[in-house]
């Protein structure tokens, strides 16, 4: 599958940006962070930002960009209508907890109740993006029961580590952060590693003899193509750079996204590292996540490429 | 809207025997001419006169071989829109722009509603959704919509372009939810069948399956490698049997037997 540039940044973005939501959420609810009034600010500005240039990045990929707003109305029937209407939904909660987490510094009674739903409707979106790909069958690597946890607990992840940088950078307690957002790296690459088991260790379903309905008279192959030059679909479908790669931009992705994260939040507790090293979580982290999001698409064949000579998908 | 009807009145499709096909192409090039105006208008293509032409097909037909040594054979094989009963391809829209219609169970995106997001082609496993890089919208078979109505168009041309065009009378058109109808009765009687029935989609389009050899091969009487195809030199006149001795005896090799056998240009 070809990936569109725009949305892996805006899947690694708004997923960053709705993880940090939710423990902004979580820890204003459950007293649990200081509800001072530069962590609100610099912690939902950052919130904001990251989801709304993420989704802002993704309409980069539409062919109508202009029309973007249509998406809002199918939310009965499709996951991308879903996430749409969930994203922008997240912002009001999130924008009345930031309005008295900032201007009163609370966090009590009705914006306690917020903060729950912000955290619901953050992890509510993070699990639409994850189903956009989860419910397609035409592409085997991304039918997985795993799809859509991968992308919530990486969102919740990629979350704690800005949760971390920002404390450290305030210089307020973060010990806690520092831990979840470790264990959370660990649960993530536990999952993507399930996750590539999975897909490496599955049979292939479909044949070009059952896609054409011909395998009743022996082997298919192709003899002549439709026309001479790639079209959309095979350009679309059939994209592949970076799949010889795979196992060596998995090792890439294990070390940037997992290995390197984990290690410098750990480091970011010692004395004299603190947001050095949190930061440098970050950038492994976020340079991590665009490798392995390219793999997610590069790894993943679609069944319409049979009738283009893929031998099974 | 992209949830989908309960049930629609017709269920409109195309019926495509893959044994007459001869892939001429002339349903693909007439599908393309149509499409290009009305409904789905424009089709244009990126750098059509340059290194790299593509555009938008709404009808594409591939050639395959088919089976083992001398018993295998080629099929042309069309492939386009199959109008799905439970498209995927219109409940992820995002838009509502793909939908199903309640009334003929024709399959449609409205190319002034769509946001070309693709996700539409992501779902459907039979390649049949082309995007077309120009107007940044979706596009694909309408089962010409814009000439099956169409009261301005003599009664014989209220079909689908390609089914118009077809030379061999390898494409059928007609109401596949009606089981009296000619193209069910095709159906039933050469055993049409479902592309990838396992997705679940049900697709209203059918393919007839090639019929059984009928020669000596499939008979059993007649085992591979066939005789070699007979030189056709010592047959005719008397100077095309002067010429063919003159080119033997130039090969060294006077006798008409010794030619015998030997592969064309061995």
């Amino acid at each position: 599958m070809h990936p569109a540039y725009s949305v892996i940044v805006f899947t690694t973005a708004s997923g960053a940006g709705l993880g940090l939501m939710v423990w902004l959420s979580l820890g204003a609810l459950f007293g649990l962070v200081p509800t001072g009034r530069w962590l609100g600010l610099a912690g939902f500005a950052l919130a904001f930002a990251l989801l709304g240039g993420g989704l802002l990045a993704s309409t980069a990929h539409l062919g109508r960009p202009e029309r973007a707003w249509r998406a809002f109305s199918q939310w009965r029937t499709s996951w991308l209508s879903r996430e749409g209407v969930l994203a922008v939904a997240t912002c009001v909660p999130a924008g009345i907890l930031a309005a008295g987490w900032v201007f009163l510094q609370a966090a009590a009674g009705l914006f306690a109740a917020t903060a729950l739903l912000t955290a619901l409707s953050a992890l509510a979106t993070l699990y639409s993006t994850g189903m956009i790909y989860a419910s397609l069958p035409t592409i085997r690597q991304w039918h997985q029961p795993l799809t859509a946890p991968v992308y919530v607990v990486l969102g919740l992840a990629s979350g704690a580590v800005v949760a971390n940088l920002l404390l450290a950078l305030l210089g307020e307690p973060r010990r806690g952060a520092a831990w979840l957002a470790i264990a959370l790296i660990a649960l993530s690459a536990l999952l993507k590693w399930l996750y590539w088991l999975r897909i490496d260790g599955e049979a292939r379903e479909h044949t070009i003899e059952a896609a054409t309905g011909l395998g009743r008279l022996g082997r298919v192959r192709p003899l002549e193509p439709p026309h001479t030059q790639p079209n959309f679909v095979m350009r679309e479908m059939g994209y592949r750079v970076a799949r010889r790669h795979a196992r060596r931009l998995r090792r890439l992705a294990l070390v940037l996204a997992f290995a390197v994260p984990a290690a410098a939040t750990l480091l970011s507790l010692a004395p004299g590292v603190g947001a050095a090293g949190a930061l440098a979580a970050l950038v492994s982290m976020a340079l991590g996540l665009l490798v392995e999001r390219w793999l997610f698409f590069a790894e993943a064949e679609h069944v319409a490429m049979l009738y283009y000579g893929a031998e099974a998908a | 809207m992209t949830a989908l009807p309960a049930a629609t009145a017709k269920k409109l499709g195309l019926v495509i025997d893959l044994d007459t096909c001869v892939g001429c192409q002339a349903c693909a090039t007439s599908c393309k001419e149509w499409n290009a105006q009305g409904y789905s208008g424009p089709l244009a293509d990126v750098d059509p006169y340059g290194a790299d032409p593509h555009g938008p097909w709404l009808n594409r037909v591939h050639s395959y071989d088919v089976g083992e040594g001398p018993a295998s054979r080629t099929v042309h094989f069309p492939r386009s829109c199959l109008h799905c009963e439970e498209p995927a391809c219109v409940t992820v829209c995002p838009t509502g722009a793909s939908y199903k219609r309640a009334e003929d169970g024709i399959v449609l995106v409205d190319p002034d509603t769509c946001i070309g997001c693709k996700l539409c082609s992501w779902a459907c496993p039979y390649g049949a959704r082309e995007y077309d890089y120009v107007e940044g919208v979706m596009r694909k078979c309408t089962l010409c919509v814009d000439r099956i109505y169409n009261r301005h168009l003599p009664e014989e041309d209220r079909i689908p372009a390609c089914v118009r065009a077809c030379p061999t009378g390898a494409r059928h058109f007609g109401d596949l939810g009606d089981p009296s109808s000619p193209v069910s009765q095709l159906v039933a009687e050469r055993g049409g069948f479902d592309l990838l029935p396992e997705f679940g989609y049900r697709p209203v389009n059918k393919y007839l399956p090639p019929r059984p050899r009928r020669d000596a091969l499939a008979a059993g009487t007649e085992d591979a490698p066939r005789e070699a195809v007979p030189r056709g030199g010592d047959a005719g006149g008397a100077a095309e049997r002067l010429f063919a001795w003159i080119d033997r005896v130039l090969a060294g090799n006077p006798s008409p037997a010794a030619d015998a056998g030997k592969a064309p240009g061995a």
